[in-house]
């Protein structure tokens, strides 16, 4: 049989806009590279699995990361898992072996998926002009990912650190949209007209 | 902005849910059995009460979990929200189970 590994060269949708990143004095937008993420699925029972020694049964709407690779629990039986491009196969045979024996889904949405990186003191305000969950340190401190909507686009939102740096995650469909739209965002939270 | 308190994700705006109709209907055990006026009664008769009804909701654009929620149509409060399977703590008569 011929076995044939084929990995897509990406173009990313946002690489080719006019105007990648919008940045100002409190608040930043910028297209993320890419990147490998997984959708898992799976009903934990009662155990406790481990991946890159990060706990799969954190509470929900938490991520945690390990540097390179970070996984979000988006619901009692669902995590998006994100890690660097190149070790999209190694992160995949992680994952299996973490969750031997246990019956699970992994399916690979590198290319579903697109990042966009948000930082600065303005971020909330900036995501709170389509987004009405409540951002505060209270409400959403560092270590909180969830799914929600920006506008009318479905986004997964990721705080990781304590910066405030926030990762947004669309569909690749979406990201035009979302990227316009956090843009549009910042020169309102900035104060100033857009160009 | 109307809050909807999931049970997983805890209290978030409702845009991110969707109603998905009036809760506890059981589906006949045998349906073959059934007549075709109670057949139709389980399919498309639904109560349309002005007070507390219990519907299901699905936090679709966050955990993506259904659940159930005790809601006032009068005054569009929710009153209690609780999992599948569950029954609700308050207001036991809003439960319509075939």
């Amino acid at each position: 049989m011929l076995e044939t590994r084929y990995r897509a060269a990406r173009a990313l949708p946002l690489a080719t806009l006019p105007r990648p990143a919008a940045s100002g004095a409190s608040v930043s937008v910028r297209p993320a590279g890419a990147e490998s993420r997984f959708s898992l699925r799976a009903r934990l029972g009662g155990g406790a699995p481990t991946l890159a020694g990060l706990p799969l049964d954190a509470p929900i709407n938490t991520v945690g990361t390990d540097g390179e690779v970070w996984i979000a629990r988006l619901g009692p039986d669902e995590w998006l898992v994100g890690g660097p491009e190149a070790d999209a196969d190694l992160l995949q045979g992680r994952i299996h072996e973490a969750l031997a024996g246990l019956p699970h889904a992994l399916v690979d949405v590198s290319h579903r998926n697109v990042g966009i990186d948000v930082s600065g003191r303005q971020a909330a305000a900036v995501f709170n002009a389509g987004c009405p969950l409540d951002l505060s340190e209270t409400a959403f401190p560092p270590g909180s990912a969830t799914r929600t909507l920006l506008g009318k686009a479905e986004i997964v939102l990721i705080r990781a650190a304590a910066a405030p740096l926030y990762r947004v995650e669309c569909w690749r469909s979406f990201s035009t949209y979302v990227h316009g739209f956090l843009n549009e965002a910042v020169f309102g939270a900035e104060g100033a007209v857009a160009p | 902005m109307l809050l909807i308190a999931c049970p997983h994700c805890g209290k978030r705006p409702e845009t991110e849910f969707r109603c998905g109709g009036q809760a506890h209907i059981a589906r006949p055990a045998d349906p073959m059995t059934v007549d075709d006026g109670a057949w139709s009664e389980h399919l498309f008769v639904r109560a349309n009460p002005k007070g507390v009804h219990a519907e299901r909701w699905c936090h679709v654009h966050g955990c993506g979990r259904w659940f159930n929620a005790l809601r006032d149509t009068i005054s569009d409060r929710f009153i209690e929200t609780y999992p599948m399977g569950a029954k609700p703590t308050q207001f036991p008569q809003s439960e319509t189970r075939a």
